[in-house]
Formats: structure tokens, C-alpha cells, sequence
């Protein structure tokens, strides 16, 4: 996904020249391209998330369309307060990039897992927060990003996250992409979970139980629509996040659900645990530690619907 | 008029509308004003019927504790009217007790101190990628100096040449609570500013002259980002209220407003 973001970035820099690269000492050659072609438009900021942040919100005053980047716990638990007070507050055009989500740098330890991002930074007002599957959805959430003009968060995986679209999904902010239908129930998949999403369906698919496959990427604004029609046909509505349970997706989703008087026992959330992840190994490992795992999962949604 | 005379009549009006909302800070807005007044009146090129001017100086109160003082130079400037300064920290009023981005003339939301330097040196960077020839101040306190994102932007200034970027720390050497010294040693202040590649200069913070003359330096002569550390006396003007940290907090009654109106030769 990092990969996808530099390479797109640089592309739209050629011809909107408001756009600003910020990032917190990260990124070794990754931006190698754009610095080339733009020195003026990338600044190095060194290990200070929270100038950064500042930084960025007088560039937006400005005019310009600035983009902070670095990894996802230190560029919005760290500045929380910078997110809150000098971007949101002041309704700036700030794009907010976190690399490394959920738990994509799980063997590094928990300093650098992020399954708390979502939750704390849904409840700020005026922000926008956005979690891709896969690079074809990057390269699409930030060109939607960009056009909105409004304070986002990205929330990004890694790389070498496998490809679910076959081309650039039309991706709106706020609007979830149906990419399966199916009768049954319906399984949602949030940012780089949406592969496992898929092979649940899949799965169930094999024991004659049909799902939609839903590429929920925004948290923030949640679609309303979607959300309205699913909890009108379907039996279960899962969730699948690498984020923990406690805030996230699926919260928000219940608290909907509460505030529309609709049947909240209808949803099913998959995601961490209420506690700090040590000694879980790589992402793989990790993942199937806390049950992010499709066979686990289908097997939990099989259960379910028999009872 | 003349900038010592526009200062104590500025200091009397943010000694009233303490007076009259019972809302506290008095202290830190009087010993920031000269400094205040003098950007206003002097300094910054602004143009009230444009206030989103693109070339226009930007002024940050990074300790927007001291608001007052903002709003009656924004008044005196005419960026807001007599009414809106009345309506200070009333219900649907924009002129709350901490600068509101909302606000005409407001250049961004502080309150919460270490937030306008940063922001700042966003300003600064985007006058320098745009080719732009404005300069950004900032107005910080000495306490908001405790806060770790005013020490990563006074790395970040200096890094990436801001030389249009003018800083004042109001150096009252008092905060919340107590003595600056005794709660997180700031001296030498200066050296340290000067350590991290800031054009330093200190000054007397209330001697108009020398701040003009501070601000004409750091916008023709340098060719780093400028810290002034302006030494100040918290409270100052009034004689009972100078360097009596109390009033960090109090309110002064009906008497205390007419003693300082005299002592203020208003």
C-alpha cells in the first residue's frame, strides 16, 4: 500500500501543485521520486509528530494541501491534540497518513501496533477517516481525499497486501463498495481485513450460505444507506477489523444501529482484544492469535446461524 | 496615536472587561500588550476589510490565555466592532476566553499552549514554497515554553530557514502556579534558543522602540528565524497588580479599576 500511495501522490504533485509531503523521518527511498521532482514540496520533519502536525495545519491555512506521513501510532495517538486542535478545529484540509495499521508491524512489538487509531480519532469532529483494502482503493481514497477538502485520515497497511479489486474501484468517502452480492448475510470487511472478509465468503459460499462482500473502508462518515438496507435484509452483519474491538468499526457501527432503533444482536464484530498484543510473531501469527482468522471467523458465523 | 498612550488605554480596557466578566488571565494579557500594541499599530501589514488578505502579516497569540489583549487591538485595528468586544465570553459570542479560529482576524485556535509555533512554522514554510513575501509572528508565553512541541519547532524553524518567522517569548517569569524558575528552569533562555541556530535578541518587552526595532531586524537583517525573549514584569502598568502572580487568576473590583485608571493617566 506504501508503495501505491508514494507512486500516487507523485503523479498527482505534477498537477496539483498545492500538494505537500510531510513525513516524520520515514520512508527510506519510498519518496525518492516525488523528492526528485519536487524538492520544494517534501520536508523530512524529523521524529516530531506533533510540529508536524502543526506544520501541516499552517500550510492548509495557506492554501496548500499538505499530507503528513509516518507510522500510524505515532502520527495520531502521538499528536492527538494537533489533530484535534490545529486541524479539526479549524476545519483544514489536512491528510493524515498512518502507515503500518492495526497490526502490520505486529513482530515489532507493541510500541508500533495501532489497534486504537480508529476509535480515538472517530470522535473528533470535521474528520474524515478512510481505511483502504488494497492499493487500487489507496490510489482511489487519496484522489477522493484530495477533491473533498476536508481533514482525513488514511489509514494504511503496509505492502504486499493482496490485490481484491481487478481495477480502480469507483471509491466514494462514506459510501461502502458492495463487491459480492449475496442473500444471506452480509460480511464487512474494514481497510486490509477485507481479504479475509472475502475468504469467508467464500467459505460459507462452499456450505450453501451466501454473503455480501462489502468493502466498508469509511469508519467516518459511516454509510447510512448501506448500513439501512443491510440491517432491512440480512440476517448477521459482520465485522472484520485489525483494530481493537473497543471503539472501532463495529462500535461504531452498534451505536448506529442503537441511534436508528435498528436490531443490534444482528451484528457480529471480529477484531482485537482488550489488551496489549506481546510475543504474537508476525502479522500472520498475529492475526490468527486474536481470531482474525476466515476459518475461525466462518466457522463463529456458522454457529451463529443455527442459534 | 501615540503607541505608549494606545497601549495604557488598550491595558485600561482589558483591566474592565476582566473587571466586568470576572474572567481571569488579566495579569499575562497586561504583560504581553506593549508587545501587542506594537505589532498592531507598527508592525504588521494587515488590511481589516480583507482579513483573509494573502499577502497579509500573520500574528499568532500562541498563549491565547491572553486574550484580551488580541481582541482589543482586533478592536482598535477594527477587525471587530465595540459590540463584539462587549459580548466577551457571552453565550453565541465569538470572543471567548481562549482565541476562537472562527474569530476575524484570528489566525488559529490556541489556548492550549505549544500549538502556535508549529503552526507557525507552517505558516512560514508556505510563504517560502508559495514565493511569498509575508512574515509570520508568533507570541508565546514563558510556561507554554514546558511543552515539548515548542522545542521540536525550535528545531524546525531554524532547519528549514524560516527566517520569516519572528517569535516573542513575553519572559514575565511567572506561570500558573509559580515562578518559572522553580517549576522548570528556562535560563538561560536565550542561549538555548540561540543553541538550536534562532537570531536571538532580548529586549525590554515593554519598551515599544525596542520591539519595533526587534521586529525590523528580524524581517530585514535575518537570515535565520528570530526568537526575541522580551523580558516583561506580569501585570505590568498597574502598580498593585505588577509582579503579583494573584492576579494570574483575580479579578479586580469597581475601586481597583478606577486606582488603575488613574495610575494608567487615562
Amino acid at each position: 500500500m506504501r508503495n501505491e500511495f508514494a507512486k500516487t501522490l507523485t503523479e498527482l504533485a505534477k498537477h496539483n501543485k498545492d500538494i505537500v509531503l510531510l513525513a516524520g523521518d520515514i520512508g527510506n527511498k519510498l519518496f525518492d521520486n516525488f523528492k526528485a521532482k519536487y524538492p520544494d514540496r517534501f520536508y523530512n520533519c524529523g521524529v516530531a509528530e506533533a510540529n508536524m502536525t502543526g506544520v501541516a495545519s499552517g500550510l492548509a491555512s495557506s492554501g496548500l494541501r499538505p499530507i503528513t506521513y509516518t507510522i500510524t501510532p505515532f502520527n495520531t495517538a502521538r499528536c492527538f491534540e494537533q489533530i484535534r486542535l490545529d486541524v479539526c478545529y479549524p476545519n483544514l484540509p489536512v491528510i493524515i497518513v498512518g502507515t503500518g495499521s492495526g497490526l502490520s508491524y505486529a513482530s515489532l512489538g507493541a510500541t508500533h501496533h495501532s489497534m486504537e487509531d480508529i476509535a480515538i480519532l472517530r470522535t473528533l469532529p470535521n474528520l474524515q477517516i478512510v481505511c483502504p483494502a488494497d492499493t487500487r482503493e489507496v490510489r482511489a481514497c487519496i484522489i477522493e481525499a484530495l477533491k473533498s477538502n476536508k481533514p482525513t485520515y488514511i489509514r494504511l497497511g503496509k505492502k504486499g497486501e493482496p490485490k481484491i479489486h481487478k481495477k480502480i474501484p469507483k471509491l466514494k468517502i462514506g459510501k461502502g463498495l458492495i463487491l459480492k452480492k449475496g442473500k444471506d448475510l452480509a460480511i464487512l470487511g474494514v481497510g486490509n481485513t477485507l481479504s479475509i472478509a472475502k475468504e469467508c465468503t467464500e467459505y460459507l459460499a462452499k456450505k450453501n450460505i451466501f454473503a455480501d462482500l462489502i468493502s466498508f473502508h469509511t469508519p467516518k462518515p459511516l454509510d447510512s444507506k448501506l448500513l439501512g438496507s443491510l440491517f432491512k435484509s440480512k440476517k448477521l452483519i459482520i465485522i472484520i477489523e485489525e483494530h481493537g474491538l473497543i471503539g472501532g468499526v463495529g462500535s461504531a457501527v452498534l451505536e448506529w444501529a442503537n441511534l436508528n432503533k435498528k436490531d443490534a444482536s444482528k451484528v457480529i464484530r471480529f477484531g482485537g482484544p482488550d489488551k496489549f498484543l506481546t510475543g504474537c510473531g508476525n502479522q500472520k501469527e498475529a492475526r490468527k492469535l486474536i481470531g482474525l482468522d476466515s476459518k475461525k471467523i466462518s466457522l463463529k458465523i456458522l454457529e451463529s446461524i443455527k442459534k | 496615536m501615540d503607541i505608549k498612550k494606545l497601549s495604557n488605554k488598550l491595558r485600561f480596557r482589558i483591566i474592565k472587561m476582566s473587571h466586568e466578566t470576572k474572567a481571569p488571565h488579566l495579569a499575562s494579557s497586561l504583560s504581553c500588550i506593549d508587545i501587542v500594541a506594537t505589532l498592531y499599530e507598527s508592525v504588521l501589514k494587515i488590511k481589516s476589510k480583507n482579513p483573509k488578505w494573502e499577502l497579509r502579516d500573520r500574528f499568532i497569540l500562541s498563549k491565547g490565555h491572553a486574550a484580551t489583549a488580541l481582541y482589543v487591538a482586533l478592536q482598535h485595528k477594527k477587525f471587530i466592532n465595540e459590540k463584539d468586544l462587549k459580548s466577551y465570553t457571552k453565550k453565541k459570542s465569538l470572543l471567548e476566553e481562549h482565541p476562537s479560529p472562527k474569530l476575524q482576524g484570528v489566525e488559529a485556535a490556541t489556548g492550549s499552549l505549544g500549538h502556535g509555533l508549529p503552526i507557525g512554522c507552517g505558516i512560514s514554510l508556505s510563504a517560502k514554497i508559495k514565493k511569498k513575501n509575508f512574515m509570520t509572528y508568533v507570541l508565546m508565553s514563558d510556561g507554554e515554553c514546558n511543552e515539548g512541541s515548542v522545542w521540536e519547532a525550535a528545531l524546525f524553524a531554524p532547519a528549514k530557514k524560516l527566517n520569516n518567522l519572528c517569535v516573542f517569548v513575553d519572559y514575565n517569569k511567572w506561570q500558573a502556579t509559580g515562578k518559572s524558575k522553580e517549576i522548570l528552569n528556562l535560563h538561560p533562555l536565550k542561549e538555548k534558543f540561540k543553541n538550536f541556530g534562532w537570531n536571538t535578541l532580548e529586549i525590554n518587552g515593554h519598551d515599544h522602540k525596542a520591539i519595533f526595532k526587534a521586529c525590523m531586524i528580524a524581517k530585514n537583517k535575518s537570515k535565520k528565524p528570530t526568537m526575541i525573549i522580551a523580558n516583561t514584569i506580569k501585570g505590568k502598568g498597574v502598580s498593585f497588580m505588577e509582579d503579583d502572580n494573584n492576579w494570574h487568576y483575580r479579578t479586580p473590583t469597581m475601586h481597583e479599576v478606577i486606582k488603575a485608571k488613574k495610575e494608567l493617566k487615562l
